[in-house]
């Protein structure tokens, strides 16, 4: 066991970087510049039961600090990921990945995982309930307790691998969410997904994004990250997974103190693309800065 | 993709908003004529894709039109400044089905992408013709460029004001040649779609979250299925287009 390492719903990971759903695609782009075996383990582009296109172009806004984004969940389907994604994925990644999932029904979801389930590679389901780009769908789910518990439960049904959910911050109250999903056997959380955001050109005087709303990432929302983080680690016992702006090994050491055990990055990899194995090799360092001797120590630190 | 640092050896204004930038640099990942680069700004989140004009022996050739904060950004940089480019995006122009007597299209910004390519053309023998297509006079630029390469250059300007009057495909109509490739505004590109009497290659623009095929961000559906602007294009073939509209 190494500095860095962490153990997510009974998994060791070397390290607790993980890559953020839709900002990695599946993988192998990144292994073309990086060995992405240095990571904890990445979660792969949401999927969904049926090949979807998505939204229409634009998707992607400029934001001070952070960027927009409305792909709504572009993906080939959850039989060509089996298929065809996950044999090229093997062939650059040793490790098990996280499969990120999403639907518009609870069958859906239940279907999706169920065949995901029976994948050697999958090591844990990272359902989201938290989508803010598709209509009647995905955030649905993730801002009523009640239906992110039912979303849950049918997940727990079909498989036997851990099921992290994936939670909105677009809510009141993000804590009695996190709680309904526990209580329904959710084996972690993981938070938080994009925040609705809109930009408007002006000299279009339009909406940039054709989907006019989005989903809002980058450094600009990771208070809002360490402040809910901090919120539902204090609420449950099962393990969180911190997301939301995080850029450096300050940022991975800073949500660890809040309450992650775990901390995916998102945006910042589409504008640097080395930046998670650049944080991996800078955490011994900015532990020993900090005194730090092991990462799982600190998980939940700050009280 | 590489993701490097690029020294600026020089950067000036061809006319009122376009700029020229040469950066000395590692060019090594640029393949093809038609591949873009993106470009990491101070105090901007997401890169700034600009088409490659020219690369040769470290030398790294941009030429951009000031369109907001990113290019604006830009044009204020000296000599001697450095900026962090991902090098080596996009597929870039197939020069294999040119045929003899490529004739190459530019309306305005889409112009640079161009320049590599006719030199590429160009070495390989082929009788190159280029038509530029500006909407007035003072806006012209590379011209000479071209001409310089052993292309014959046709210029047309909507307002009549330099070359022939109209647009590149009143030009195209009178060229006598064998396969096409084109850049330029969306308009442009669909009017040559039209009236084109053989097939060619076309190169898009998108709004980009990555620029090399991660975020999904620019997306288009085509007749072989769904691509990737950054990615699987820019450069489209003419047989796989489906305009959106």
């Amino acid at each position: 066991m190494g500095r860095l390492s962490v153990n997510l719903c009974g998994t060791e990971l070397d390290n607790p970087i993980i890559p953020a759903s839709g900002t990695f695609g599946y993988g192998y782009e990144f292994a073309e510049i990086y060995d992405i075996n240095c990571l904890g383990t990445f979660s792969f582009k949401g999927t969904t039961k049926d090949a979807r296109f998505g939204n229409p172009t634009p998707r992607i806004a400029e934001c001070t600090a952070g960027m927009i984004n409305a792909v709504g969940l572009q993906n080939p389907g959850v039989e060509k990921v089996i298929s065809e994604e996950l044999p090229k994925l093997k062939k650059c990644f040793d490790k098990k990945v996280m499969a990120n999932v999403s639907g518009f029904a609870i069958e859906d979801y239940a279907y999706t995982c169920e065949k995901l389930d029976k994948e050697e590679q999958v090591g844990w389901l990272e359902v989201n309930v938290s989508c803010p780009n598709v209509h009647g769908g995905g955030m649905s789910f993730g801002t009523d307790p009640k239906a992110a518990a039912e979303v849950t439960a049918a997940v727990k049904a079909v498989t036997k691998k851990p099921v992290i959910i994936k939670l909105s911050p677009n809510v009141t109250d993000i804590v009695a969410i996190a709680k309904e999903c526990e209580s329904a056997g959710a084996d972690g959380i993981s938070l938080i997904n994009t925040l609705l955001g809109m930009r408007i050109d002006l000299k279009t005087k339009k909406p940039v994004i054709a989907n006019k709303m989005g989903g809002f990432s980058g450094s600009a929302i990771f208070p809002v990250a360490v402040r809910m983080v901090y919120q539902v680690a204090n609420a449950v016992n099962i393990p969180v997974v911190g997301m939301g702006g995080v850029s450096s090994a300050e940022d991975v050491i800073e949500l660890m103190l809040a309450g992650a055990t775990a901390v995916e990055v998102g945006a910042a990899n589409l504008i640097d693309p080395c930046i998670c194995r650049d944080i991996i090799n800078d955490l011994p360092k900015v532990m020993g800065k900090y005194g730090i001797e092991n990462l799982s120590d600190i998980i939940g630190g700050a009280k | 993709m590489r993701e490097s640092i690029f020294k600026i050896i020089e950067n000036a204004p061809l006319t009122e908003t376009v700029f020229k930038m040469k950066l000395q640099g590692d060019v090594s990942d640029i393949t093809s004529s038609g591949q873009f680069v993106n470009i990491k700004l101070d105090g901007l989140y997401l890169r700034r894709p600009i088409s490659v004009c020219d690369s040769e022996d470290g030398v790294l050739t941009l030429i951009y039109k000031v369109v907001g904060k990113g290019t604006e950004q830009m044009s204020e940089m000296i000599a001697g400044e450095e900026l962090n480019i991902l090098t080596g995006l996009g597929n870039g122009y197939d020069l294999s089905l040119a045929g003899d007597k490529p004739l190459l299209l530019g309306g305005g910004v889409g112009v640079p992408p161009l320049y590599m390519l006719c030199k590429k053309l160009i070495a390989e023998g082929k009788k190159v013709s280029v038509v530029l297509g500006f909407n007035t006079k003072d806006e012209i630029f590379c011209e000479e460029d071209f001409k310089a390469l052993g292309a014959e250059v046709f210029v047309t300007t909507v307002d009549g004001s330099y070359g022939i009057k109209g647009f590149v495909t009143d030009a195209m109509k009178e060229i006598d040649y064998t396969y096409f490739y084109t850049c330029g505004p969306e308009p442009m590109l669909k009017a040559i779609f039209k009236v084109s009497a053989t097939s060619g290659q076309f190169s898009f623009e998108e709004r980009m979250g990555c620029g090399f095929g991660a975020c999904m961000g620019c997306s288009c559906k085509t007749v072989t299925g769904y691509k990737r602007i950054c990615k699987d294009g820019p450069v489209l073939k003419k047989e796989e287009i489906l305009w959106a509209d």
